[in-house]
């Protein structure tokens, strides 16, 4: 359990468990959620802390529910998370791209299992990186994080509530099965070392509250129910004023604004890592559980005599274009290893824009991949 | 009553989208009536919907207003009313939208007796896509999507949120609109779930597919056809058949979930200090 009180210190802790308790950190004090694994600590662990705290939780009827109880909690000014696994994130999209087209602040962990459909439950998958962004209908703005260990776990749902915060916008986290449910050292911050964010909050009074009038950073105030400024949300596109329209010129506005709005912010939403890319002629390009074997495979190629380094992104959506780019004009080839058909290399195809050769690498049959597989990648070049 | 429902309305949107003749404007008449007879603050209402022709009312009502989803209403309001209890949350919805897609919410917000009140805005037929059946639309009835007549049997809603646990189950046409707004009136007053059904009029789609004459007519037919739940009783159940049966079905006083979830936080800060 945190202490109250600022005591730094290293704990061994779950995924999943390291994920709520961030979460806790950040601020999050709504949880809406329905069971399924292998996600369901976090909603366990939720249902015991948040009333401690004040907070709230609920295990709703069905997943549906539990990402629409999310939105209307945020929009009544609490900060608000739900947890699920690919059926319920499949079940999760119409009423996530609701909050997405209404700037609503919401935090949507994924932790992978094996899909489509009900898939292997519960051995890990990759599969849900195109989902996370196009899950839902309609162009959109989203941000999806992805974390490789339980460490990068706590860190990234801090970041995750961050963003959703500063951006009005549904942020993903997705985690792999086994970063879910294996343990490992964290060193968990206290309240004052960690940034904690809120969305921004209008300085005007009611009268002339415009609820879907941005400044320049795209972003508009928001006022939580109940606080005297009555406006009105619609999935219906809606003008500066929140009321819906069809007109051409305001439709436009908006769609742009809200892609827009994370693409201006793109430098500040990016995390990346990367290790032995210096002099690096082979990249491998990995996310996930598959960067943790990735790093050990980049290792051992280095005590072989191959020069080859690793590239992680942990900020999948919007994905990090540029630096592939720049990576791609400094080595021969790129490998990208993941635990789906192919659906990173294709976003790394197209960063590298033929700049350099890219390998996919996929295994889809429940197990993770392991450095030899990749290392045996790394030597055939 | 503390003034004119003016007040609650959204004027500058006006007209508004429903088709002339429409009962819907009735239901949101005897739902204004309610507010300003109970005198509820603005900013502390909040007005929950989904998709569909009734889903439109909280456009054009100045509180606070979410137009959600197709059926997913009263999940949102769940999330509003659990964050912030001091809102009056009430969910405005259609038969298509509460019924069907939204049912398994219904029911379980009434389950839960979570403090949400929900107006049903029953005009047996799906509008705003233009008159396909709906789980409230009578067996026989013509729809586009039942054109030799519709083989299904509808819900009785009363019944059934009140056997999924609510503390307020009633039930009023468009032709009983002082009745109706006392019973919305009520709903909200009521701690815990409740559940009031409005049975309106759609001329347009249910209507004149059915040769059930205009609105006036259909008002009309809907006054006739009622009974009361009072009445119904000593009838036999084959009098009752087909008739709209109107009244409270249920008023209790069991703990709602806000109240209960209280009890939650004190025992886990108890034990969190342990």
């Amino acid at each position: 359990m945190m202490a109250n009180k600022c005591d730094t210190r290293a704990r061994l802790l779950q995924g999943n468990e390291s994920c709520a308790e961030a979460a806790l950190l950040a601020g999050v004090r709504f949880f809406a959620g329905y069971p399924i694994t292998p996600s369901s600590e976090i909603a366990e662990i939720l249902s015991e802390r948040l009333p401690q705290l004040g907070g709230k939780f609920i295990q709703m009827e069905d997943e549906i529910a539990s990402m629409a109880a999310v939105v209307g909690a945020s929009l009544a000014g609490m900060k608000a998370m739900t947890a699920t696994s690919g059926p319920g994130f499949s079940l999760k999209q119409e009423n996530l791209g609701f909050a997405s087209f209404t700037e609503v602040p919401c935090v949507i962990v994924n932790v992978q299992r094996t899909g489509p459909s009900t898939g292997l439950p519960t051995s890990p998958g990759q599969g849900d990186l195109m989902q996370a962004r196009w899950g839902t209908h309609g162009d959109h703005p989203v941000v999806a994080l992805y974390a490789s260990s339980v460490s990068e776990a706590f860190d990234l749902t801090v970041k995750a509530v961050n963003i959703a915060e500063r951006l009005r916008v549904p942020v993903i986290l997705l985690m792999d099965e086994v970063v879910a449910h294996m343990r490992e050292r964290v060193i968990v911050p206290c309240e004052d070392e960690i940034e904690i964010a809120w969305r921004p909050r209008p300085t005007v009074p009611p009268e002339d509250y415009l609820p879907y009038a941005a400044g320049p950073d795209g972003v508009p105030a928001m006022a939580d129910f109940g606080t005297g400024y009555r406006w009105h949300l619609t999935g219906l596109y809606h003008d500066v004023t929140g009321f819906p329209t069809s007109a051409p010129a305001k439709v436009d506005q908006l769609v742009r604004r809200l892609c827009g709005k994370i693409t201006g912010h793109k430098r500040d939403i990016t995390f990346t890592w990367d290790e032995h890319m210096d002099d690096a002629r082979v990249a491998v390009v990995a996310c996930g559980i598959v960067a943790r074997s990735a790093r050990r495979a980049v290792r051992l190629a280095r005590e072989k005599g191959i020069a080859a380094g690793l590239f992680q992104p942990k900020t999948i959506w919007p994905f990090p274009d540029e630096q592939v780019a720049e990576i791609a004009a400094c080595v021969d080839r790129i490998i990208v290893p993941e635990m789906n058909m192919g659906q990173l290399v294709g976003e790394v195809e197209r960063a590298a824009r033929g700049k350099c050769e890219v390998i996919g690498y996929s295994r889809v049959d429940g197990e993770p991949i392991t450095p030899e597989e990749i290392l045996a990648q790394l030597e055939e070049v | 009553m503390a003034g004119s429902i003016d007040q609650y309305l959204r004027t500058q949107f006006m007209p508004h989208i429903w088709c002339p003749g429409c009962g819907h404007g009735i239901i949101l008449n005897a739902l204004l009536r309610a507010i300003a007879r109970l005198d509820l603050p603005k900013d502390q209402v909040c007005v929950v919907s989904g998709i569909g022709c009734a889903s439109r009312a909280p456009g054009y009502l100045d509180f606070n207003t979410l137009h959600t989803t197709h059926g997913r209403a009263i999940a949102f309001a769940t999330g509003i009313k659990l964050a912030n209890p001091d809102l009056h949350v009430i969910v405005v919805t259609g038969d298509g939208d509460g019924a069907a897609i939204g049912g398994n919410h219904l029911i379980h917000a009434a389950r839960r007796n979570m403090g949400v009140t929900t107006i049903m805005f029953n005009n047996s037929i799906y509008g705003m896509t233009n008159g396909q059946y709906s789980p409230l639309t009578p067996s026989g009835r013509l729809a586009t999507t039942a054109p030799y007549g519709n083989v299904e049997r509808n819900f009785d809603m009363c019944e059934l949120v009140k056997a999924s646990g609510a503390n307020y189950v009633a039930r009023a046409t468009v032709a009983h609109a002082r009745q109706l707004s006392t019973y919305i009136e009520r709903a909200i007053t009521t701690p815990g779930f409740a559940f009031v059904e409005a049975v309106g009029n759609c001329p347009t789609y249910f209507g004149r597919r059915n040769k059930l004459g205009g609105p006036v007519e259909m008002v009309e037919t809907l006054k006739k056809n009622s009974i009361t739940a009072a009445a119904a009783a000593k009838l036999d159940p084959a009098e009752v058949q087909g008739k709209i049966i109107i009244g409270e079905f249920y008023r209790g006083d069991a703990p709602g979930y806000i109240e209960l979830y209280d009890g939650v936080i004190e025992r886990a800060k108890e034990a969190a200090g342990k």
